[in-house]
């Protein structure tokens, strides 16, 4: 009998690879799909008072959500200060990428581990120093005014959307590099040397062949970026003001001191569902648009 | 490959500075003598760093990080190092989704992954503080761990193992003295790189932590107050060198895996 299971686990890669894989499942199932499968629960139920809750099913905190305005609001802000953050990272990082991986003959190591090394500094320090440059008493107007340049310090900067999205710009940067290094340094030159011997100009060469051809790279990047910056919680608080502030806040005051479980898990779930939405739109564009160029 | 583009590179250079100036601020003003974080500079001190050492809450915070970080650090290296394995080494059902499923922490926002935690925990009844943020962190740090692991892993050559079989070790010696010594570079990377997350990570252990405060949220807290933010500066200052060396020394680690492989194929 033990010889014959001895055999069949020798024989199974099946087998092998998933007795290796059975404590990353377990922690899979049990730290992150059941708690989320909990939560769109909970987002079914109701608080009842501060340590009560109705367990019995209703729809009616979602009716609730869309029915403040203030709910509203912060989801769409989310969904739109993450495109800008998204759209203006992937811009200002393309030409770098592109840089690196076209002209940059020696040290490419040096020059990727440059890239990611401000990446791995604690993010929440990364932010505190936007909020050090942005202030009202901060490095941009403290500077201005030492150089005589203005005399009352700029107030626009601080605490608005426009802080949060140059700060998310700042700290996604490494997130949008990689993918889009990786994705052009694939890319076989001699494509690209044929479109210009066909007479394509750069420009065109660049439409017509290398953006196409560093989709996958574009398309890493805005998932990497887009996903993780619609929650973000810690940018909008440190420098986004009221103005800034995004869906985070609430969920973390619904789970905080209003205590409001339900609510808040309904405000998680929809932020999940906005996501996973954008998400699938955008890869089955990708899909269209990739399919068109091949 | 393309000659030259000055314009380019003077972007390149632009944006570089753009990455690193931010983050060079917090040291600066660390050895500035004034409360504000403006210019101009006003003189040079280590008031700030003297001030920081005589915080006890500081050290508290800290050995309650570096106990999560260690924690966590080697239970999701062991665990990345198996799924690894099994990836790189095996053709079987369902690796792609089972592949999706454990890089799947890293593509949704952190602040989902902390709340979902929070109604679990409570649900069962158990109170909030570092045993769920250890977890959570675990949860975290495992696709990172695994994405170093599984280059590190392909990055040899298998036919090793496989002659240290025919050579009739068995399964566990060949993996203690042959693959282990081969990958272990990678798992000292994946060790660093992982502890570093986790000492890093504010979200889970904000949502999570109950009353035990790690670094990160000490400095969070202090941070409301204009009159403690020096004292942040100087810890914040130590946080970026000391983090920085660590990396750097994970990195050159990965590289010098890549040197023995090549040793080995002469």
């Amino acid at each position: 009998m033990w010889r014959y299971i001895n055999k069949l686990y020798a024989r199974s890669d099946n087998v092998k690879a998933y007795t290796l894989l059975t404590p990353a499942l377990i922690f899979f199932f049990c730290v992150m799909l059941t708690p989320m499968l909990l939560t769109i629960a909970f987002s079914f139920f109701t608080q009842i008072n501060m340590n009560e809750i109705d367990y019995s099913f209703t729809t009616d905190r979602y009716v609730e959500f869309f029915n403040k305005p203030l709910l509203t609001s912060l989801l769409f802000k989310s969904v739109k200060i993450s495109f800008i953050v998204t759209f203006v990272t992937l811009l200002t990082a393309y030409p770098v990428a592109y840089y690196i991986a076209f002209y940059v003959k020696k040290n490419k190591t040096l020059w990727l581990i440059l890239m990611s090394l401000p990446f791995w500094t604690s993010y929440l320090l990364r932010i505190f120093s936007w909020k050090i440059i942005l202030g009202t008493k901060g490095v941009i107007n403290s500077g201005l005014i030492t150089l005589g340049l203005i005399s009352e310090p700029l107030t626009f900067i601080m605490y608005s959307q426009t802080a949060v999205v140059i700060t998310l710009s700042h700290a996604w940067a490494a997130f949008a590099l990689l993918p889009l290094y990786v994705s052009l340094d694939k890319i076989d030159y001699s494509l690209i040397e044929a479109s210009r011997d066909l007479g394509n100009s750069r420009l065109e060469t660049f439409w017509r062949v290398t953006f196409p051809l560093s989709l996958p790279g574009v398309i890493g990047a805005i998932l990497i970026i887009f996903i993780p910056t619609v929650g973000d919680y810690v940018t909008p608080q440190m420098v986004g003001g009221v103005d800034g502030r995004m869906l985070s806040y609430m969920i973390q005051s619904y789970f905080g001191k209003v205590n409001n479980i339900p609510m808040g898990a309904v405000s998680a779930v929809i932020m999940l569902a906005a996501v996973a939405s954008i998400t699938m739109i955008v890869s089955y564009a990708t899909k269209k648009l990739t399919q068109r160029v091949a | 490959m393309e000659q030259k583009n000055n314009s380019l590179l003077v972007y390149t250079i632009f944006y570089f500075l753009f990455l690193y100036i931010p983050v060079l601020f917090l040291p600066l003003f660390s050895f500035n003598d004034s409360n504000y974080m403006s210019f101009p500079l006003s003189g040079f001190t280590f008031r700030h760093y003297e001030d920081m050492w005589s915080k006890t809450p500081v050290f508290r915070a800290l050995w309650v990080s570096v106990k999560v970080g260690v924690i966590a650090s080697v239970v999701s290296t062991v665990i990345a190092l198996m799924a690894a394995k099994a990836f790189t080494k095996y053709k079987f059902i369902g690796s792609r989704v089972s592949y999706a499923a454990v890089l799947l922490p890293f593509l949704i926002p952190e602040i989902i992954l902390a709340v979902s935690l929070i109604v679990i925990w409570l649900s069962l009844g158990f109170k909030l503080g570092l045993v769920p943020v250890t977890i959570g962190h675990i949860l975290f740090c495992t696709p990172f761990c695994m994405l170093i692991l599984v280059s590190r892993i392909e990055g040899f050559d298998s036919s090793l193992e496989e002659a240290s079989r025919d050579l009739g070790e068995n399964a566990w010696g060949t993996f203690w003295k042959v693959s282990f010594p081969l990958y272990l570079p990678g798992i000292i990377a994946s060790l660093l790189l992982g502890f570093i997350i986790s000492f890093d990570e504010f979200i889970l252990a904000f949502f999570l932590s109950g009353s035990d405060p790690t670094l990160p949220m000490y400095m969070w807290n202090q941070l409301r107050f204009i009159k403690k933010l020096p004292h942040v500066l100087a810890l914040g200052a130590i946080i970026i060198v000391a983090t920085t060396f660590v990396v750097l020394l994970a990195y050159w680690l990965m590289n010098l895996g890549q040197a023995k492989e090549k040793d080995f194929k002469i």
